[in-house]
């Protein structure tokens, strides 16, 4: 009897210890229903406790820079890679040396110092409503500004943060001045005033009050999923060129994280394949591991050259963006 | 407001009760300090080229902010005041139940409401698709997606700030000052016009106040209809610019802004003296119409409710039950329930806090106090996010300096952050919301006359006895009302909460922001819906309690 009590409360004692010592904070901008399939797996396969706060990015690194050094957070994942190179920026972020990870993520979608690590891609292209357009109609973002698209254009408001990234890449790309004439080329052609988000925009290119669209490409699989019947369908733009404008969600290690090797497990476990299924495939995002497959819906869109301009000076380039777009009259 | 002259050197619980009165002081203006401190401090190294970016752009969005608040309060206040009218002084069919469901449009927050309202009325919507199948066209259609459409949505949920004030005025002003009027050869509308509105007026003036603050400092209904306002700078400059700096600066005017409103609104309003009898209550006798009029006076306010309420919260019940089998899981229980605690626990800070605020104000006349009073009320006037960031910034400093004392002291440091703590995200709600209820609370203490104050004074009841037995009795329906305003405020609250939460206190709200934060609205009615239901639960209470007594 007090064999049996002495097993079970060491068993208890065990568990508490394993509950109490192995635990990894996280501030997360990605959304809870995004990271919280991904958290689960792992706290299952280990018994890692994963404890997160998501919020908005912006504010959670102004949290993270008000705390310090005694911060609880260990991780910071974030979207867009203008918020991750601010982080970087700020100092918010340490290094990471990992084999694993240099391994999973291809070097494009990585920071060279290993602060941050992209975890999925978001590619953003031209979206066209199949009973208005041709294929063949279509080819980069620039071909959008020529005057036949001229009342047939739906885009998202030039306040969020994708478009900024992209307006970011095309400066890296061609300059800021060829860019402002393509962001005005845009807006001379817009059939509405800028949408508040690729949702809203993707639905009036469905009901026919435009033709074509910039927008994230998980919209696209998301909207499908719900309205099969929508006639639209994904062109990958630059193809010829620079290749379609990418953008990442990512991770990366505070500069105070209390659970330094913890932390950097879980980032490792997040490139590998099981956990890169779940983190890209929730939201039909692709894979930052190559060697996962996409989500069946995603793969069927095809394969397509990414841009390769370095996301740290996308995200350096963002307040150039920002100023551009304002001045070219894009709300 | 002639009591707070009265010398009350001689009674002797006055002492500790101004003690209270400035602990409420520090409480609320403070941390408000500390915001701007930060806000400040931070904006003095923001860099000139930034500066002068923001400088450009800043004619069109005063403009465009100009209009909206115009728009906004001229039609918050004719809905709040008419209907509010309509209720107290006629008998029409519905008017037993229109008179609290008109609050309703309250539970809606205006981002959700807005959602809607694109979602039923732009070019995608099922309206104008009806419209294109009829063969009308949709092309004569009022764009929704613009500044109209901004103010018809925050018109639509702000308007009940200015209907339950006007209705608690209408009601206690009484049949006598309008028969006054009238015996002395007024007809009804000109009574109205002459006598009624005037003497609601500071009612009337808090109600638009806090309508035109919240107009001011809102952010996610404006992003929705992608309408251009100051706030819009305030984001552009944080998140797009990088710079906290610049949008510490440009929070900081509009803390001046709603400080100059805020004089402007006092002043008017010093001028008159406005002491009602309690007594003189409207339900003693309503007019009761008939005919055509009857029915166009139910239908008018049906038709504000149907499009503040029913048809959006429609909309979000078709929504939620379509996502309903994938999303509702058992945490929600724990997201209605954090909703309901840090509401109630914000509501019942705030009305504590304000209530010594206004009484304070009242009894010491200096210019310092009554200044010091109204900037603790300022808080409203800011964006969410960016008051967050405020109270956030100095709280982890603060603590970080405890800490490294501790770690010197004793060797030890506190295990948890203060600023992950609830205390402080009630604080910040107080600091929000202070407001909210200062407008309530204050209104409802105009209602005491000097003469009550100096009758109990003479029957030897001063001190805490008279704010326990004579304020407090008369005092309960405002309380009670501004209590129901933070506490709903508080659960729409997103910013806030999401920023200063401790671990494990999502509510509401901040599932609404996990949906919507990546344009997945429809999977935000669920908690939309939700968040309404709960803030039915005080109007029900209202209601109950109004059956019994006015509040």
């Amino acid at each position: 009897m007090l064999k049996h009590c002495c097993v079970v409360l060491s068993g208890w004692i065990l568990l508490a210890a394993t509950a109490w010592g192995e635990e990894v904070v996280v501030y997360s901008a990605r959304n809870e229903q995004l990271i919280k399939p991904v958290f689960d797996a792992y706290t299952k396969k280990t018994g890692v406790k994963v404890k997160y706060v998501t919020g908005e990015a912006g504010a959670l690194m102004q949290r993270l820079k008000a705390e310090g050094a005694k911060t609880q957070a260990d991780l910071l994942i974030t979207v867009d890679a203008g918020n991750l190179w601010f982080s970087k920026q700020e100092s918010l972020l340490q290094p990471v040396k990992s084999a694993v990870l240099e391994q999973n993520i291809p070097a494009h979608l990585r920071d060279g110092e290993g602060q941050w690590f992209g975890m999925s891609v978001r590619a953003r292209t031209i979206v066209y409503n199949k009973n208005k357009v041709q294929p063949s109609d279509l080819s980069t973002y620039q071909a959008l500004t020529d005057a036949k698209w001229k009342g047939r254009l739906c885009l998202l408001s030039g306040k969020k943060v994708y478009n900024r990234s992209l307006v970011a890449m095309l400066i890296a790309q061609y300059g800021a001045a060829a860019t402002k004439e393509m962001v005005k080329g845009w807006v001379a052609n817009l059939a509405a005033p800028p949408f508040a988000s690729d949702e809203q925009a993707l639905k009036a290119l469905a009901a026919g009050q435009c033709d074509a669209a910039i927008a994230n490409s998980y919209y696209l699989g998301r909207e499908l999923k719900h309205h099969s019947d929508w006639p639209l369908n994904i062109f990958w733009a630059d193809q010829a060129s620079g290749g379609t404008h990418v953008n990442i969600s990512g991770v990366g290690l505070t500069r105070h994280a209390k659970h330094a090797k913890a932390a950097q497990e879980l980032m490792e476990w997040m490139s590998g394949a099981e956990a890169q299924a779940l983190f890209a495939n929730v939201n039909m995002e692709f894979p930052a591991n190559a060697a996962v497959a996409p989500a069946p819906e995603v793969a069927a869109w095809g394969t397509f050259k990414q841009s390769t301009v370095d996301l740290n000076k996308v995200g350096e380039l963002q307040p150039d963006a920002v100023k551009l777009m304002d001045e070219a009259g894009y709300k | 407001m002639a009591e707070a002259a009265i010398s009350c050197r001689a009674a002797p619980g006055w002492r500790a009760n101004r003690w209270f009165g400035w602990a409420a002081l520090a409480l609320a203006a403070l941390p408000l300090l500390a915001v701007l401190a930060t806000l400040l401090e931070a904006g003095a190294e923001s860099d000139s080229e930034v500066r002068s970016h923001l400088a450009t752009l800043l004619p069109e969005l005063l403009a465009n902010t100009a209009c909206l608040a115009a728009g906004v309060g001229v039609t918050a206040l004719t809905l709040g005041t008419g209907l509010a009218w309509l209720v107290s002084q006629y008998e029409f069919p519905g008017r037993r139940w229109l008179d609290w469901a008109l609050v309703l449009p309250l539970a809606v927050p205006a981002y959700v409401l807005g959602f809607v309202l694109i979602g039923l009325l732009d070019f995608s919507g099922p309206l104008q698709t009806a419209l294109r199948e009829w063969g009308l066209g949709s092309g004569w259609f009022p764009a929704v997606r613009s500044g109209g459409g901004a103010a018809l949505a925050l018109s639509l949920s702000l308007y009940p700030y200015v209907y339950l004030l006007a209705r608690n005025a209408f009601q206690t002003q009484g049949r006598r000052l309008l028969e006054a009027a009238r015996s002395l050869g007024d007809t009804r509308r000109a009574a109205f016009f002459r006598v009624v509105l005037p003497m609601a007026r500071p009612w009337l003036g808090s109600g638009l106040l806090l309508v035109l603050m919240e107009t001011l400092a809102d952010f996610g209904t404006v992003a929705i209809f992608n309408y251009d306002t100051f706030t819009t700078a305030i984001y552009k400059a944080w998140y797009g610019l990088f710079s906290l700096g610049a949008a510490g600066e440009l929070a900081s005017c509009l803390v001046l802004l709603a400080l100059l409103l805020l004089a402007i609104e006092q002043r008017q309003r010093s001028r008159q003296r406005y002491a009602f009898n309690a007594r003189g209550r409207a339900a003693d006798g309503r007019t009761a119409l008939r005919g055509p009029a009857a029915w166009t006076a139910c239908v008018a306010c049906l038709l504000v409710l149907a499009a503040g309420f029913l048809v959006p919260v429609g909309q979000l019940l078709l929504w939620a039950l379509q996502v309903a089998a994938e999303d509702l899981d058992e945490r929600y229980v724990d997201y209605f329930l954090n909703s309901l605690a840090l509401g109630g626990l914000g509501a019942a800070l705030t009305i504590a806090v304000t209530l010594l605020l206004a009484v304070a104000r009242r009894r010491s006349r200096g210019p310092a106090v009554t200044w010091a009073v109204r900037f603790a009320t300022l808080g409203y006037a800011i964006p969410g996010t960016v008051l967050a960031v405020g109270i956030a910034t100095p709280l982890a400093w603060l603590q970080n300096r405890l800490a490294d004392w501790t770690q010197a002291a004793f060797g030890w440091e506190p295990p948890t952050l203060l600023g992950n703590s609830l205390a402080v995200l009630v604080l910040a709600y107080l600091v929000r919301f202070a407001a909210v209820g200062y407008g309530a609370v204050d209104s409802a203490l105009e209602r005491i006359t000097p003469s009550m104050a100096e009758a109990s004074r003479s029957l030897g009841v001063s001190g805490f006895a008279m704010v326990r037995r004579l304020h407090l009795p008369l005092l309960r329906g405002g309380l009670f009302s501004g209590a129901l305003l933070v506490f709903v405020d508080i659960m729409k609250e997103m910013p806030i909460t999401l920023m200063v939460r401790p671990f494990g206190w999502d509510n509401l709200a901040v599932r609404i922001f996990e949906m919507a934060a990546e344009g997945q609205w429809q999977r935000a009615a669920l908690p939309s819906v939700a968040l309404v239901l709960l803030g039915l639960v005080p109007v029900a209470l209202m209601v109950r309690a109004g059956e019994q007594k006015s509040w």
